[in-house]
């Protein structure tokens, strides 16, 4: 019968009936209390926990290419192994541009939150030139893998390689995307909470976009050219 | 300028299809002149199509989910009639149309029938049971519908333009390869799969999110309905399983589309590992469907029997045992493909260990029963039909889990009857519960009950029939999946499932007649209370249907049945508690912006099908410009007057104190 709600915040029995003593903040605005008693949680932290939930089931994409990788790693079909291809020099200039482009994202939020435009465009900028020439030299090296006769048609190896190596690719080229629509919004718009929480959210993806990265440079490079 | 697409696309050969999809066409064709004719578009634009209200949504979700049940209900009977009919001739589906048929079959029924089923009643359901006025991210919440939906329609365009997959319902390469498959069938499952997966995906990212961050004041997660519970696992497993459907499906794709070899027999590639992927997600996939199906019959076991549910912490414990158990038996899937020995053990026992955690709950539901006042009403006939049906797939079950036994059974209609036991019987039993149970709360009044009980007792025996003589026939070594069949020991048993099926038929028309019958007579049906079975969890705490904002004043929870302690304790004093203070509510704006995105996608679906490349890519910028339309919008949430507010929860207290008066005279 009645109520939600006729009853709320005061719970008159409240003592006997919930010996636990949670649930009697009522409202619902407060920061979360860590495990929902206190009600719902503040819109910044669904947003970014939702986000996070939807990075980690972007790792679980990421590790059926990784399974795969190891499953055919072995399988060049007399074509060319990791060790004939990988250039670790190019890798390694890879690898410093994606994790200053990350470092530069994470001041730029930090110029955001001071509400510092200028400051602001110029991290996002930065972070984004530097995903953009990460992006051309991986694009440099498939071009001239694919130039050798080691596409990704030659060998179920070089097939897990382009796939899993690309589809990070694709994630940052898409995450460039992102953040030139980004950059725009917060010139149109300014710090709005909205937009404030989408940067967050574009800090996670950059950030697990680097982990990834990581663990291709260990596993398919590092792995494979030493293999 | 059209890619591969030609007029030769139009099978004028086949005369089944072209019939079928012209009937549809008129039908689709006559909804729309009358809703145009009454004037009904702005409302349906304004309150459904675009509406960000999980509950709206998810009613949608159960109407996709009923009409593509139906769709792949006749393909059922398309293949019973076929095995009838094919002894020692050629029956009247030839091979190649056939096989489109029990490949469409089972990617219908397990993608576009079972899963909108079961995520729309989790919509639904799950914000009302956890107190709160909408998901976590209610737009995307229509992205995820619409996407399901674009997905949906992809799989009924290849009725009529192209051909669907031959290779059964879940494409093992070689034979999905290109060189094998060089039709567009495989494209049109792949490319509707990667678009409804994607929804899905987003869907359980916001029930997870919801589940986790919002929930009413003092509701800690031991005092979640059972309900909240399994939608939170099984929305758990979706964001762990769902995107190994997708990279498997994206390297089926590469593999036909670019000449990559993942799963080819030439260059290094491996099949097997399509046939571990594929069952990576394949497996939890069963349990995504079957924990909310549980969690259904927990409610409707436990308010129908008057008593809170028996072992409601050991009921948790043994969801979040089949949570993670169910990643770890998906080679039972394949025991005869080369695993060894060893390997099959371990994942035999796996699997039968499984069924400990599904008997602790059927003990807790035979309990919850014990010594209460059972209220025999269709939800709980349905779960008491699901509780004998279940358990005896559930024996098949770990019957095929021994490996020795599964060398014999192996791909025979023993398994096909295994799984639709457990299916049938488990999921889609506990959704018509679940329809039956939540309707009123959604529309206000209840459905009959004389033809829901018709309903049940008809597809309890017609699923027997059906299905019992494929058990037998599996047994006598009959292999899934024969466009004839020659044996003559076997024809008597299809002859006999054959049957089953028109009583299951019969049951179908029960439940379409339950549903007019119902809306004829809605007056007399009306649920005036909101508590139209003396419920127990909060969402028969709000009127029926429920405002949009569900909750004037959140509300608070002290113990494990929320609604029931207030309800005792309003009749026992005979009064409400003080009405109070009533503040603006702010809500999320509707938004065009799910169905405009599906409407880019399907045609970039379609394009990716039949390599129209132009249009993939305006598909592409479209669905991308959608979204930077969305991000720019100013204003998200409209305010609702607290007077609105107060005028609403006044009505429902009104309502609320006369029931309660009369319940106080009842005690």
């Amino acid at each position: 019968m009645s109520a939600a709600g006729t009853l709320p915040d005061r719970a008159p029995h409240g003592g006997q009936r919930d010996p636990y003593k949670i649930g009697h903040h009522g409202g619902g605005h407060h920061e979360a209390t860590g495990h929902g008693e206190g009600g719902p949680a503040s819109k910044r932290i669904i947003v970014g926990y939702g986000f996070w939930i939807f990075l980690l089931s972007d790792i679980v994409l990421f590790s059926a290419f990784f399974a795969t990788y190891a499953v055919l790693a072995k399988a060049t079909a007399g074509g060319p192994s990791g060790r004939d291809l990988f250039e670790l020099d190019r890798v390694a200039i890879e690898t410093a541009c994606l994790l200053a482009s990350s470092y530069l994202c994470g001041l730029a939020y930090v110029a955001a939150q001071a509400k510092n435009m200028l400051w602001t465009q110029i991290g996002l900028l930065a972070t984004g030139l530097l995903g953009f020439v990460f992006v051309l030299l991986e694009v440099q090296e498939f071009a001239q893998m694919a130039a050798e006769g080691a596409g990704p048609q030659r060998s179920a190896f070089l097939t897990a390689f382009f796939s899993l190596v690309g589809c990070h690719g694709l994630h940052v080229s898409l995450g460039l995307l992102w953040l030139g629509t980004m950059m725009a919004q917060i010139w149109a718009k300014g710090f709005r909470p909205a937009i404030m929480r989408r940067l967050l959210c574009f800090n996670l993806f950059w950030h697990a976009l680097d982990i990834i990265w990581v663990a291709i440079f260990t596993i398919v490079y590092l792995m494979g050219a030493g293999a | 300028m059209l890619g591969k697409l030609t007029w030769a696309a139009i099978p004028l050969d086949n005369p089944m299809p072209i019939i079928a999809s012209l009937v549809v066409g008129i039908i689709i064709l006559a909804v729309l002149i009358w809703v145009t004719a009454r004037g009904w578009w702005p409302y349906l634009w304004h309150e459904w199509i675009t509406s960000v209200d999980h509950k709206r949504i998810g009613v949608m979700y159960v109407i996709l989910s009923v009409v593509m049940l139906i769709r792949g209900f006749s393909d059922a009977i398309m293949m019973r009639t076929q095995q009838a009919a094919a002894f020692h001739s050629a029956g009247y589906l030839p091979p190649a149309h056939y096989d489109q048929v029990f490949s469409a079959h089972g990617t219908i029924m397990i993608f576009f029938g079972a899963m909108p089923m079961i995520i729309g009643l989790m919509n639904f359901v799950v914000p009302l049971q956890l107190g709160v006025r909408d998901v976590a991210f209610p737009t995307l919440n229509s992205v995820s519908f619409w996407l399901t939906a674009s997905g949906a329609l992809l799989v009924n365009v290849s009725l009529v333009i192209g051909e669907f997959a031959r290779t059964g319902w879940l494409v093992y390469p070689p034979l999905s390869e290109l060189k094998y498959s060089p039709g567009v069938g495989v494209d049109y499952y792949l490319w509707a799969l990667q678009i409804s997966g994607a929804g899905t995906l987003m869907a359980g990212v916001n029930l997870v999110t919801t589940i986790l961050k919002m929930r009413a004041p003092g509701m800690g997660y031991l005092r979640m309905p059972m309900f909240c519970w399994t939608a939170l696992t099984s929305n758990m497993l979706i964001i762990a399983a769902f995107p190994i459907l997708t990279a498997t499906l994206a390297m089926l794709i590469l593999d036909r589309y670019l000449g990559f070899h993942f799963f080819t027999n030439t260059a290094g590639g491996n099949m097997m590992m399509f046939i571990n992927l594929i069952w990576c997600w394949g497996h939890p996939e069963v349990y995504i469907l079957v924990l909310p199906a549980f969690g259904v019959f927990s409610e409707v076991v436990s308010t129908f029997s008057s008593k809170p549910l028996f072992g409601y912490r050991s009921m948790v414990a043994a969801t979040l045992f089949i949570t993670i158990v169910s990643f770890l038996v998906w080679l039972h899937h394949f025991f005869t493909m080369g695993a060894g020995a060893n390997v099959n053990a371990a994942f035999g026992i796996a699997t039968s260990v499984i069924a400990v955690g599904t008997g602790v709950k059927i003990y807790n539901w035979l309990f919850t029963m014990y010594g209460g006042r059972v209220r025999f009403t269709t939800p709980m006939l349905w779960s008491i039909g699901f509780m004998v049906t279940f358990v005896l797939g559930g024996m098949t079950g770990v019957l095929l889990a021994v490996p020795p036994a599964d060398f014999v059974l192996h791909n025979s209609l023993f398994l096909v009857a295994h799984f639709h036991n457990v299916i049938v019987g488990g999921v889609i039993f506990g959704a018509f519960a679940g329809i039956t149970y939540w309707f009123p709360k959604a529309f206000g009044f209840r459905l009959v009950e004389s033809w829901g009980k018709a309903a049940f007792w008809l597809a309890l025996i017609g699923f027997w029939v059906t299905f019992a003589p494929l058990y037998v026939t599996g047994l006598e070594g009959m292999t899934r999946r024969l466009q004839h069949v020659d044996v003559a020991e076997w024809h008597p048993w299809m002859l006999v499932s054959v049957a089953g099926v028109a009583i299951l038929i019969a049951g179908v028309i029960c439940q379409v007649t339950q549903l007019f019958v119902s809306i004829h007579r809605r007056e007399e049906l009306r649920d005036t209370t909101g508590d139209p079975w003396d419920g127990r969890s909060m969402e028969w705490a709000t009127p029926s249907p429920p405002p949009a904002f569900n909750f004037a004043v959140m509300p608070n929870v002290e113990n494990e049945e929320p609604y029931w302690t207030i309800k005792r304790r309003a009749i026992e004093a005979q009064r409400l508690g003080p009405e109070p203070h009533y503040e603006p509510i702010h809500m999320p704006k509707n938004s065009p912006t799910g169905v405009v995105t599906a409407f880019f996608t399907t045609f970039m679906g379609f394009a990716m099908i039949w390599h129209i490349w132009w249009l993939v890519g305006v598909g592409f910028v479209g669905a991308y410009a959608t979204f930077v339309v969305f991000a720019w919008r100013d204003v998200e949430e409209y305010e609702v007057p607290a007077e609105e507010v107060a005028r609403i929860d006044r009505a429902r207290r009104k309502a609320r104190i006369e029931w309660m008066e009369r319940a106080g005279e009842a005690a």
